[in-house]
């Protein structure tokens, strides 16, 4: 691993990114007004608006960094600068840590500027730390960014790329107790969630909500959060090809 | 070790899908020199290219470059690779791809304006690529090779769609770069380009079907022009099948 090329890297892909305001303007100022928007729909049930507000918070930057993050990576490897890096002195770890710290860089923004929306405008409540609430968003968010780099290998245009995220990411959200509390789904659907990240990313977050401190079953949540992102960077790492047929 | 050559391919096959691509290429490109690599388009050019450079997956075969296998790590700060289509950043100006790759390549900041010269983009150095010319936009995939001096460079179809001028200076600039050492493969489809290089090597459907001098070619074939000569060689190949 090079220092000099991860940062070269990371002030490349946002370079790149601040060449684009229109997406930095989606990034950050959709999820500030769709928690707005919440808090509206739910106008009179202040509890339902803290149960729900405060988990989607965290889950926001999954989403968007999914999205931003394969389509960038895709755009690597099909206008042949993936290839071009791929012949030069570069490690894929250099690669990836470039753009995990840029777009784990964006996330915290993200994250920091909904969650002053959200407590300090919309009067949002959490048991637990609102800095523990921001802390596992960005952790959700390099999350998504490394599931959204390994999909990337799968998707041949953009528009592929796009629909990776009701593919993957939907059932995910369904399944994940956001919507119906896991324990009043059927039996075979709480295994199938057992096994699915956003079910600990969600749990971590409406524990720190619901219930404050940072128990046992929150660091298990954490650690399968950043466990999987972890696998999914090196599962991501072997479809960086140097050689391609 | 001077005699050695820079390029050194063994009965090379390369298969994509059910197509051979590459069917048993040997050949052996000579250091310092501009090798140009003439064939039509489809021939197998960029494959055998890719090969070369140690990014194409092979079937059979050896490619040695510069003593080492193809590909191999310590050949990747020494080969400099621009592919047909150019690949840089369309979003960011030219002159922030080359820093990009600098720092990559780990080349001195100041090579950056000095290859933006070279290629003649100057005036366009804060423009963003994606807003340039499909020709400019190669001139700026071909400064990043340039970026670190490598002793090898592999060039597909580098002068394609490129004002006359500007081809005739970067021929002048392949031949100054050799004269100073430089290995270069040079890829095109347009014969007149031939008479640049100081070795050809004439390439259809997945074979070498010649590697000569341009004089040798001529004397061989008795043709003046590059072009018939290189279709009196498929005439040969194609009376001796």
């Amino acid at each position: 691993m090079s220092p000099r090329i991860v940062a070269a890297t990371t002030a490349r892909v946002l370079l790149q990114l601040r060449r684009d305001p229109r997406t930095i303007a989606l990034l950050l100022v959709v999820p500030c007004l769709l928690e707005v928007l919440l808090r509206y729909v739910l106008d009179g049930q202040p509890e339902a608006f803290d149960r729900i507000g405060g988990p989607l918070l965290g889950i926001f930057p999954f989403i968007s960094m999914f999205l931003v993050t394969a389509i960038t990576m895709l755009r690597e490897r099909t206008t042949g600068t993936l290839e071009r890096l791929m012949s030069m002195p570069l490690a894929k770890i250099d690669l990836l840590a470039g753009y995990g710290i840029a777009f784990g860089g964006v996330a915290a923004v993200q994250a920091a500027l909904t969650s002053v929306v959200a407590f300090g405008v919309l009067d949002l409540h959490v048991a637990g730390s609102e800095l523990a609430v921001a802390g596992l968003a960005i952790a959700n968010a390099v999350l998504g960014m490394s599931l959204g780099l390994f999909v990337s290998a799968f998707a041949q245009t953009e528009f592929q790329a796009v629909q990776f995220l009701p593919a993957t990411v939907f059932p995910q959200l369904l399944l994940c107790g956001l919507l119906v509390p896991r324990r009043n789904m059927s039996s075979f659907l709480q295994d199938v969630s057992d096994v699915l990240p956003l079910t600990y990313a969600y749990d971590g977050l409406d524990r720190v909500t619901r219930l404050g401190g940072f128990d046992a079953t929150t660091v298990r949540d954490l650690l399968v959060v950043v466990g999987v992102t972890l696998l999914a960077l090196a599962l991501g790492a072997t479809t960086l090809r140097r050689r391609t047929a | 070790m001077a005699d050695a050559p820079a390029i050194a391919v063994a009965d090379l096959h390369v298969t994509r899908g059910d197509s051979e691509v590459l069917r048993g290429i040997s050949l052996e490109v000579p250091a310092g020199a501009v090798t140009g690599l003439l064939g039509p388009s489809g021939c197998g050019k960029s494959t055998l290219m890719r090969a070369i450079v140690g990014v194409q997956v092979v079937a059979s075969g050896r490619v040695t470059v510069l003593g080492e296998p193809a590909g191999s790590r310590p050949l990747r700060s020494q080969v400099g690779y621009v592919t047909q289509a150019p690949s840089v950043y369309g979003d960011l100006s030219v002159r922030e791809n080359l820093r990009f790759f600098a720092r990559v390549l780990g080349a001195a900041p100041e090579r950056v304006d000095a290859v933006i010269a070279t290629v003649g983009l100057g005036d366009f150095a804060d423009r963003v690529v994606g807003r340039l010319s499909g020709g400019q936009r190669a001139r700026v995939s071909l400064a990043t090779a340039l970026l670190n001096a490598p002793p090898l460079l592999v060039l597909d179809e580098p002068t394609v769609g490129l004002d006359p001028v500007l081809r005739r200076d970067l021929w002048a600039m392949f031949s100054d770069l050799a004269a100073a050492g430089t290995t270069l493969l040079v890829s095109s489809h347009v014969m007149d380009e031939a008479g640049n290089c100081d070795r050809l090597l004439l390439m259809r459907d997945g074979r070498i079907l010649a590697s000569a001098t341009p004089q040798e070619l001529r004397r061989d074939t008795g043709e003046d022009d590059l072009g018939a000569a290189f279709l009196r060689m498929i005439e040969r190949a194609e009376a001796a099948v």
